[in-house]
C-alpha cells in the first residue's frame, strides 16, 4: 500500500509555484520578504535557493509600486505571482489591483490582457486588530474583469493556484495565515483544480451550506453537531467566487429545500448576499424557508481573543442559522 | 531654437517631424471642433502646444521600446505610429476606434506600435511602466540570456509628481535597475494648480529623481531638436546601462486642462509669451534657415494634413457604433457565464504599421 503523502498548506502553495515556474520562465514570484527571508510566512521557502533572485524578487514595503510593476508585467506577457503579506495590506494598492489589473483587457478594447496572479492571506489571523484582519472577497469580488479563488484544504490550494498561473486573466488567491500549518493530503503527480467547479465536502438531505476557503471547516463542524440533532447537511465549498458555480449550488437547494450561506466577510453587500439572491431567484419555489446568512458580525474586527471568536462565523452560529433554515421543514 | 549647430539630421527626417506636429496640432483642433458638436463626448484633454515632446521623445525611441502615458495621450498615439483615423473613432465611440469605442481619449492602446496606453488616473501608469521595463529586462536577460536591448517611455504630467505611485515606481526603478526614463511633461499646471503650488523644488525636480539615485536631465521641450538629441543622449544611455531616467520636459498646453477649463489660473500675458516659443513655427524657421523649405512647402504640408485629418473624421463619423454584445467582450480572455472572450480591433488587422 502506497503512503498517503500529506502536506501543509503552505508547503502546497510553494509546490504549486515552483512546479509552474519549472514549467514556464515567464513566471516570477514578487513581493515583501518573500526571497532572503523566506518568505514572512514560510511559504516561498527555499524558492530563493532553487529560482535565484531575478525570478523570487524581494520588494521594499511599496504594495501600490509593485502591484502595479507586475500589472506592467504581465501587459508585456509575463505572468506575474505578487505577494501580499497580507490582502488587508492591498488597499493600498487598490487603484492598481482594481483599477488597472481587471479593466486593462476591455479598456484597451481586447489588446492587452493582464495575466497576473495577487496571492497572500485573507481574514482575521489571529487578535490582529481591525487594520489587518481584512476580509477582501466582498470589497474585490464586486469589480468584473478579475477572478477569485479560495481554496479551504492543501489539496484546492496547489490545484488551484497552478490554474491560477496559468489562467489569461487577473486572479486574486485568497489565503489563510490560519491554515497554513494545516495538513492534508497532496499527490505527488501533478494536477489541476478548474475554476468555478465547487465541491461537495458532505452530503446531506435537510440544509444545504454553502461556503467559501476557513469557514468551510467550521460548517463541517456545525453539520457534525447537527447530524448528532438529526439534521442532515450537505457542505458546498465554493472554492471560486468568481466565477461562482451557481449549479452546483442550485441542483443542492433543490434537494435540500433549504439553504445557509455561510461567509466571513462583513453581512451588508456581501459574497453570501450575493449567493442569497442568486438561489432565491432560482430556487423560490423550492426553499421551504427564506436562505439564512452567518458572516462576520458587522462591526470592525476586535482585538480581544474572546470578542474575535464572537465576531468571526463559527459552529455556534452556524448551528442556530441551519436549525432556523430547517424549522418547520 | 539652437542655429549655431550642425543639424543632427537630414532635412527628410526634419519635414517629417514637422508634419507630425502639424498633424497632432490639426487633429487637436478637430478633436475640440467634434467635442463642440458632441461628437466626443467624456474628458477630453488636448496636446496643443507640447507637440514636440511626443513626436521628439518617440523618433528617440526604437519601435520595440515600449510607451506608456497619461490620459493626454492623443499626441503620443500619432507620433507612435497610429492612423489618425483609429484615434479619432475612439473618441467618437465607434466600433473602428483603436479599443473598439470602449477606452475613448483617455485610453489610446496599440500593440503593434508597443502603446500601452492611456492611463487615466494620474500617476498610476508610473508603476505599471517600471513593470514594462522589468519585463523587457526579463526577457532579454533572464529567458533569453543576453542583455537588456529596450527602453520603456513612461510620460506623466507635473501633477502625477505628487502622487505616491510615482515615488514608488521611482524607487523600484532605482532599485531594479529597470530601463526606463520617466518623461514628466512639465506644463506648469496641473489642472489649475500652478507646480508651485503642488510640488516642492518645483525650481529643481531633479532633486526628487536625485532622492531614489536616478539620473536627471532638463530639456526644453518647445525646441524638437532640443528633445530629440537630449532624449536620443538619455535613451540610449539607458539602454546600455540598465539604468532608469527622470526628465523635467519644461512645456506648456496651450489649452485648458480639459475641454471644460476656463483656464482663469494664469493670465493671457503668459499664454501669449509660451506662444512665442511655438514648437511648430521655431522648426519650420530652422528648416528655412538651413534649408530650401519654403512658405509654399508649408502651405502645400499644412494643406496634405488639414485633409488627411478631413479623412479621418469622415472614416470615424461613418464607423459603426459597437455591437451591444461588444458589452460583454473583453472582460475576460475567454468565454465564461455571460462573457464572450476577447477580439482585438479592427486597426490590428488592418493598420498601418508606418
Amino acid at each position: 500500500m502506497t503512503q498517503v503523502r500529506e502536506i501543509e498548506f503552505r508547503d502546497a502553495l510553494r509546490e504549486a509555484m515552483a512546479e509552474e515556474m519549472r514549467r514556464d520562465q515567464r513566471v516570477f514570484l514578487m513581493g515583501e520578504e518573500v526571497a532572503q527571508y523566506n518568505g514572512a510566512y514560510k511559504v516561498s521557502r527555499g524558492m530563493l535557493d532553487e529560482f535565484g533572485p531575478r525570478r523570487i524578487v524581494d520588494t521594499p514595503i511599496s504594495e501600490n509600486g509593485f502591484a502595479g510593476l507586475g500589472i506592467g508585467a504581465a501587459m508585456m506577457g509575463l505572468r506575474p505571482i505578487i505577494e501580499f503579506m497580507s490582502w488587508s495590506f492591498s488597499l493600498v494598492a487598490a487603484d492598481q489591483i482594481l483599477n488597472n489589473a481587471p479593466k486593462m483587457l476591455y479598456m484597451s478594447g481586447g489588446q492587452f490582457g493582464c495575466p497576473i496572479v495577487f496571492r497572500g492571506n485573507d481574514g482575521a489571523g489571529g487578535q490582529l486588530g481591525s487594520t489587518h484582519s481584512w476580509c477582501v472577497e466582498a470589497l474585490y469580488a464586486n469589480v468584473p474583469g478579475l477572478k477569485m479563488a479560495i481554496p479551504s484544504d492543501p489539496y484546492d490550494a496547489k490545484g488551484l493556484l497552478k490554474t491560477a498561473i496559468r489562467d489569461d486573466n487577473p486572479v486574486f488567491f485568497l489565503e489563510s495565515e490560519r491554515m497554513l500549518g494545516n495538513k492534508g493530503h497532496v499527490p505527488e503527480e501533478e494536477y489541476l483544480i478548474p475554476f468555478g467547479k465547487a465541491k461537495i465536502r458532505r452530503e446531506g438531505t435537510d440544509c444545504t451550506i454553502v461556503s467559501f476557503g476557513r469557514p468551510v471547516h467550521f460548517c463541517m463542524d456545525a453539520a457534525g453537531q447537527l447530524e448528532k440533532e438529526g439534521i442532515s447537511v450537505e457542505v458546498i465549498d465554493g472554492r471560486t467566487i468568481r466565477p461562482l458555480d451557481i449549479e452546483t449550488i442550485v441542483a443542492s437547494v433543490r434537494k435540500t429545500n433549504a439553504c445557509v450561506v455561510v461567509d466571513q466577510s462583513w453581512p451588508f453587500a456581501s459574497i453570501a448576499s450575493e449567493v442569497v439572491a442568486q438561489v432565491q431567484e432560482r430556487c423560490f419555489d423550492d426553499l421551504d424557508n427564506h436562505v439564512h446568512r452567518v458572516n462576520a458580525d458587522d462591526v470592525p474586527a476586535p482585538y480581544a481573543s474572546n470578542l474575535e471568536q464572537e465576531f468571526l462565523p463559527n459552529p455556534r452560529k452556524i448551528c442556530e442559522a441551519v436549525r432556523a433554515a430547517t424549522y418547520n421543514a | 531654437m539652437r542655429s549655431d549647430r550642425e543639424p543632427p539630421l537630414d532635412s527628410g527626417t526634419l519635414r517629417k517631424w514637422l508634419r507630425d506636429m502639424v498633424l497632432i496640432r490639426e487633429f487637436e483642433v478637430r478633436t475640440m471642433q467634434a467635442y463642440q458638436n458632441k461628437q466626443i463626448g467624456g474628458f477630453c484633454h488636448i496636446y496643443i502646444g507640447q507637440e514636440a515632446v511626443a513626436v521628439g521623445c518617440t523618433a528617440a525611441t526604437r519601435r520595440e521600446d515600449p510607451i506608456i502615458t497619461a490620459y493626454r495621450d492623443h499626441g503620443h498615439a500619432l507620433a507612435r505610429g497610429m492612423e489618425p483615423k483609429y484615434c479619432m473613432a475612439e473618441m467618437f465611440g465607434r466600433i473602428g476606434g483603436c479599443a473598439k469605442g470602449k477606452g475613448g481619449s483617455m485610453h489610446m492602446f496599440d500593440r503593434r506600435n508597443n502603446l500601452f496606453g492611456g492611463h487615466g488616473i494620474v500617476g498610476a501608469q508610473t508603476p505599471v511602466g517600471a513593470g514594462l521595463a522589468f519585463a523587457t529586462k526579463y526577457e532579454d536577460e533572464v529567458i533569453n540570456g543576453g542583455h537588456n536591448t529596450r527602453v520603456t517611455l513612461c510620460f506623466l504630467g507635473d501633477g502625477a509628481l505628487n502622487q505616491g505611485a510615482f515615488h514608488e515606481a521611482m524607487n523600484l526603478a532605482g532599485l531594479f535597475d529597470l530601463p526606463v526614463v520617466y518623461v514628466c511633461e512639465n506644463n506648469a499646471y496641473s489642472m489649475g494648480t500652478s507646480i508651485e503650488r503642488g510640488t516642492t523644488m518645483a525650481h529643481d525636480l531633479s532633486i526628487k529623481a536625485a532622492a531614489y539615485g536616478v539620473d536627471s536631465a532638463l530639456i526644453d521641450g518647445m525646441d524638437i531638436l532640443e528633445v530629440y538629441s537630449g532624449m536620443k543622449a538619455i535613451i540610449e544611455r539607458c539602454r546600455e546601462k540598465s539604468r532608469p531616467a527622470f526628465v523635467d520636459m519644461r512645456t506648456y498646453r496651450y489649452k485648458g486642462h480639459s475641454m471644460s477649463d476656463p483656464r482663469k489660473y494664469r493670465t493671457r500675458e503668459e499664454e501669449e509669451k509660451w506662444q512665442t516659443e511655438d514648437p511648430i513655427e521655431k522648426l519650420a524657421t530652422y528648416l528655412r534657415d538651413h534649408g530650401d523649405f519654403n512658405e509654399e512647402e508649408f502651405k502645400q504640408l499644412n494643406a496634405e494634413v488639414r485633409s488627411e485629418v478631413r479623412e479621418a473624421i469622415k472614416w470615424a463619423e461613418e464607423s459603426p457604433e459597437p455591437q451591444l454584445e461588444e458589452l460583454y467582450t473583453d472582460v475576460y480572455t475567454h468565454s465564461c457565464g455571460p462573457y464572450k472572450g476577447t477580439s482585438v480591433p479592427r486597426m490590428l488587422h488592418e493598420g498601418e504599421t508606418e
